[in-house]
């Protein structure tokens, strides 16, 4: 799409050029107040808890609206040690990495086979992914826990890895299953050719043409499963493996009133500042990530 | 299974078929790649699937040894139980609420920015609306959990800012109303959160939609005069209108689950149980009463009323007119 040079984006060059401008400026008033009132219904929210963030209990209870009587950085301290926010946050960071890893793998291998191989079941083993996109969460979660149980990863990192991998296949699958099969065949038979084997081929030249492909859906995952909440409430109930967004639910939750509040936005501003800042950063990239995996 | 294995000759794949011998590389390739997801796969989604219709049928309580076959009896009891058909009904209100008012709020916005500038001329944007379609999309990274809980504190009377701001502009009777504690505004105030929480990304969706439209079209409409609306109720929306049908059922199938949201605004189900919904139900009756089977029943019935749901939206496109799929790109 271009974009003029007053950062407009253009969606059709017209030749039809005519009059009516001042109409035109009416209209277009409305329309950017419109945005600037959403805009600011969801910045507003977000910039009064990183004021907060920096208020002692009494200042937040006492006045939503004032500012930080003085910058309180013990809230970030308190936070991160006795709230265990640090302790979650190295926890997330621990299963999200391991299981996106591991997705990513399982995902590009089995999608990688059943793309480009026939055989006996192929079909039935790709809609029974595609069943295991619709069904909700919730059908499974009470007979998982006990699945977990069994093997003994009940409670345990390990266990919340290999969960948030198989609930995060499907979607995987599916995403990369079109771009493996867009792959041109000549190139995995000049490798062939050439004496690759099939596992030379999937990593030396078919994985690093769907890179595309797989940036997209590792965006994809890794939001999706830094904010999953139910497997981990679930099926992780030892606080010393909680995972962020279960701490934090905790954290709130905890003793009602006598929350350290000042802390608790802190917590808050913790755990969204990271990924806020990287997503400004890459915008544009996450942006058309998500539309090319959001819609079909 | 490997017997078979054929390479196919890409998108337009010949119909070719070579076969290959058994060697260690193919077999290994098969069981490692084919084998392993398929067993995670198996193992930690299909098996509790599949499990969950048989545990319904009981009533196994989890931690007894023992379970007796009941046949429907959870589902009988399921359609006697107050308590759970009030969340059905929340969920089936939130289904149609929370996806209209995020569509209608999102395409508006994505219009707005698409072709909401000059009225005359080239169809374009909004000057420097990228800044409004990057800011829209904040919630979108933000932590559903978090995005409840920073809701439940500006809802919170006294100590939230809403309250605050309302009585600040001389509307003094909001001076500590409970937002989420009143059964009246609980439940439009946690669809609120909800709509907040989606509408930049659908706004994004959208927006790519639109621009994936042919501008061949957007400039046959503006010589033959169409106006900015004009343009957008009679060109933009029947042309994205599969766009807007996909994200109806991911937002329907989204308000069926709701569960990370009144868990963080409501954890308790809200006044009245005003704003409850089957997931939190059956979260309660599984791991806090114990009542496995019980509970199991109630997933499926959620999974049922989800399939219904994604079923309806379909025949409704297609009785209104849908699936002119030519028109579209």
């Amino acid at each position: 799409m271009t974009t003029t040079a007053d950062g407009a984006e253009v969606v059709a060059p017209s030749r039809a050029q005519g009059t009516g401008k001042r109409e035109g400026k009416g209209v277009a008033t409305t329309a950017h107040i419109a945005l600037i009132l959403w805009s600011l219904l969801v910045i507003l929210p977000l910039v009064w808890t990183l004021l907060s963030s920096f208020k002692s209990t009494q200042e937040v209870l006492g006045n939503p609206l004032s500012l930080p009587g003085k910058l309180r950085f013990s809230n970030y301290a308190n936070a991160w040690t006795t709230a265990g926010i640090g302790r979650y946050f190295v926890n997330t960071v621990v299963v999200v990495g391991v299981a996106l890893v591991l997705v990513m793998v399982l995902g590009a291998m089995c999608a990688y086979v059943l793309a480009r191989f026939t055989f006996p079941g192929n079909r039935l083993i790709y809609y029974s992914m595609l069943g295991g996109l619709t069904f909700p969460v919730f059908l499974a979660i009470v007979p998982l826990f006990f699945v977990l149980k069994n093997l003994s990863l009940l409670n345990t990192l390990p266990g919340l890895i290999i969960t948030y991998v198989a609930f995060a296949l499907p979607f995987t699958v599916f995403f990369l299953h079109s771009f493996f099969k867009a792959l041109p065949g000549e190139v995995y038979e000049a490798a062939q050719i050439d004496g690759a084997g099939e596992w030379r081929s999937f990593f030396s030249v078919m994985l690093p043409m769907a890179r595309p492909g797989m940036a997209s859906v590792a965006i994809f995952n890794f939001l999706g499963l830094w904010n999953q909440f139910l497997l981990p409430v679930a099926l992780n109930t030892n606080s010393n493996n909680y995972v962020l967004s279960q701490g934090m639910a905790s954290f709130a939750s905890q003793a009602g009133y006598a929350v350290d509040f000042g802390a608790l936005f802190a917590a808050v501003v913790i755990t969204v500042a990271p990924v806020l800042v990287v997503y400004i950063i890459f915008q544009r990239q996450l942006q058309v990530s998500v539309t090319a995996g959001g819609v079909k | 299974m490997t017997q078979d294995v054929v390479t196919e000759g890409g998108p337009k794949r010949s119909a070719r078929r070579r076969r290959r011998p058994l060697t260690f590389d193919r077999v290994s390739f098969m069981v490692v790649f084919l084998g392993l997801p398929l067993a995670v796969f198996v193992i930690f989604v299909v098996s509790p699937f599949v499990q969950a219709l048989w545990y319904s049928l009981t009533d196994w309580s989890g931690f007894s040894s023992g379970m007796n076959f009941v046949g429907f009896d959870n589902y009988v009891k399921l359609f006697h139980d107050d308590i759970f058909l009030k969340a059905v009904r929340n969920n089936v209100e939130l289904a149609i609420v929370v996806p209209i008012v995020t569509i209608v709020l999102a395409l508006t916005l994505a219009t707005l920015v698409t072709i909401g500038g000059s009225g005359t001329g080239t169809v374009r944007g909004l000057r420097n609306s990228g800044y409004y379609r990057i800011v829209s999309f904040f919630p979108y990274v933000i932590p559903a959990i978090v995005i409840g809980l920073i809701w439940a504190q500006v809802f919170t009377p006294a100590s939230g800012i809403l309250d605050a701001m309302l009585s600040k502009i001389g509307l003094h009777q909001f001076e500590n109303y409970a937002w989420l504690g009143d059964a009246r505004t609980a439940m439009p105030a946690s669809m609120f959160v909800m709509v907040w929480g989606f509408v930049g990304f659908y706004m994004v969706l959208f927006i790519a939609a639109i621009r994936g439209i042919d501008p061949e079209v957007f400039e046959a409409a503006r010589i033959d005069g169409a106006g900015r609306f004009r343009t957008a109720v009679s060109l933009v929306l029947p042309l994205i209108r599969d766009n807007v049908q996909t994200a109806y059922v991911y937002l329907g199938i989204a308000a069926l689950d709701a569960f990370v949201y009144m868990q963080a605004l409501n954890p308790g189900g809200g006044p009245q149980n005003s704003t409850l919904v089957m997931p939190q139900q059956l979260f309660t009756t599984a791991f806090t009463k114990g009542q496995f089977g019980y509970s199991t029943a109630m997933g499926v019935i959620l999974a049922a009323v989800t399939m219904l749901f994604a079923l309806l939206v379909f025949l409704v496109n297609a009785l209104t007119g849908g699936r002119e799929r030519k028109v579209r790109r």
